[in-house]
């Protein structure tokens, strides 16, 4: 079970009062850009083993929208943040760099 | 003008925990910037209670001012009030961004009363319960089993739930059912 806190309400949510937005900070290639751009914003995705940012929904909530990074393999949280930012914080940066030495997430380090 | 009439039409259950219709009651959900000194003014006007902090309710009798996001507030006003409300707010705001919209006819309030309401709505929610978690004068919006739903409480002994009107006999049932299960001592 996840429990993510919704850094526009306070709330400590539940997996179930959630809606999952797939994977974060993705840039959108549309009309006018080259098709292996177009692909990756498409269809591509990361799939990793370890640390994940992924896009969630307070959908039973306040219905903002916000940001998570989590460990894909023990769930465990490293925090939220809210959505309007194209990058992960460096706050959360710092606790991943504490906790999972030597990690890396697309370019992200 | 017909009288107002709610989804459960005064059903009533009463156990160790007593679920009852709340009766008809004038909700207004406003949206806009709540930090906005006129909307303070208008909102203090139109229920003579403070605005509330983040996930607050602050209550007075049947009227209050419920937090429900950021920039989302829900106004309990009496019933035959609702209209007069919206008209206040949108003079009151007129000029700057937001939505106030009477929705007393889509909702349903419902009353719980008793010492074990915790551990009832504990039951139906993954919301926590425990009283350092949720005190009086704080609103949580959840679910309740399938359906979406807010609750609050006003004493240890006594909280509101409110839910969609299409959805009401379904939470009614639920905190029904659940009010009839023995009690775990959790809380």
């Amino acid at each position: 079970m996840l429990t993510l806190h919704c850094p526009y309400c306070g709330v400590h949510c539940d997996e179930t009062e959630l809606a999952p937005g797939g994977e974060a900070h993705l840039t959108r290639h549309g009309p006018g850009s080259d098709d292996a751009d177009f692909e990756s914003y498409l269809f591509l995705r990361e799939n990793p083993r370890g640390v994940h940012f992924e896009r969630w929904r307070h959908a039973y909530g306040c219905g903002k929208w916000f940001h998570a990074a989590r460990c894909t393999v023990t769930l465990e949280v490293f925090g939220t943040y809210p959505a309007q930012t194209t990058a992960p914080m460096q706050a959360i940066l710092d606790i991943i760099d504490e906790k999972r030495p030597g990690w890396r997430w697309r370019d992200v380090t | 003008m017909s009288d107002p009439v709610t989804a459960l039409a005064g059903r009533e259950a009463a156990h160790r925990v007593t679920i009852r219709d709340a009766g008809p009651r004038g909700m207004v959900t406003l949206r806009g910037d709540l930090e906005d000194p006129r909307i303070l003014r208008a909102c203090k006007a139109l229920t003579g209670c403070a605005m509330p902090d983040q996930t607050g309710a602050v209550l007075d009798g049947d009227t209050g001012l419920l937090w429900m996001s950021p920039d989302e507030l829900l106004l309990l006003v009496p019933c035959s009030e609702a209209g007069a409300a919206v008209d206040h707010l949108s003079d009151a705001l007129r000029g700057m961004p937001h939505l106030a919209v009477d929705v007393s006819d889509a909702r349903q309030i419902i009353a719980l009363d008793g010492a074990g309401l915790r551990e009832v709505l504990a039951r139906l929610t993954p919301a926590d319960l425990h009283p350092d978690a949720l005190a009086p004068g704080t609103v949580r919006r959840t679910r309740l089993s399938q359906a979406a739903a807010a609750f609050w409480l006003i004493s240890e002994e006594k909280a509101e739930v409110m839910c969609f009107r299409s959805v009401a006999h379904y939470v009614f049932g639920l905190l029904d059912n659940a009010a009839q299960s023995p009690e775990a001592g959790l809380f």
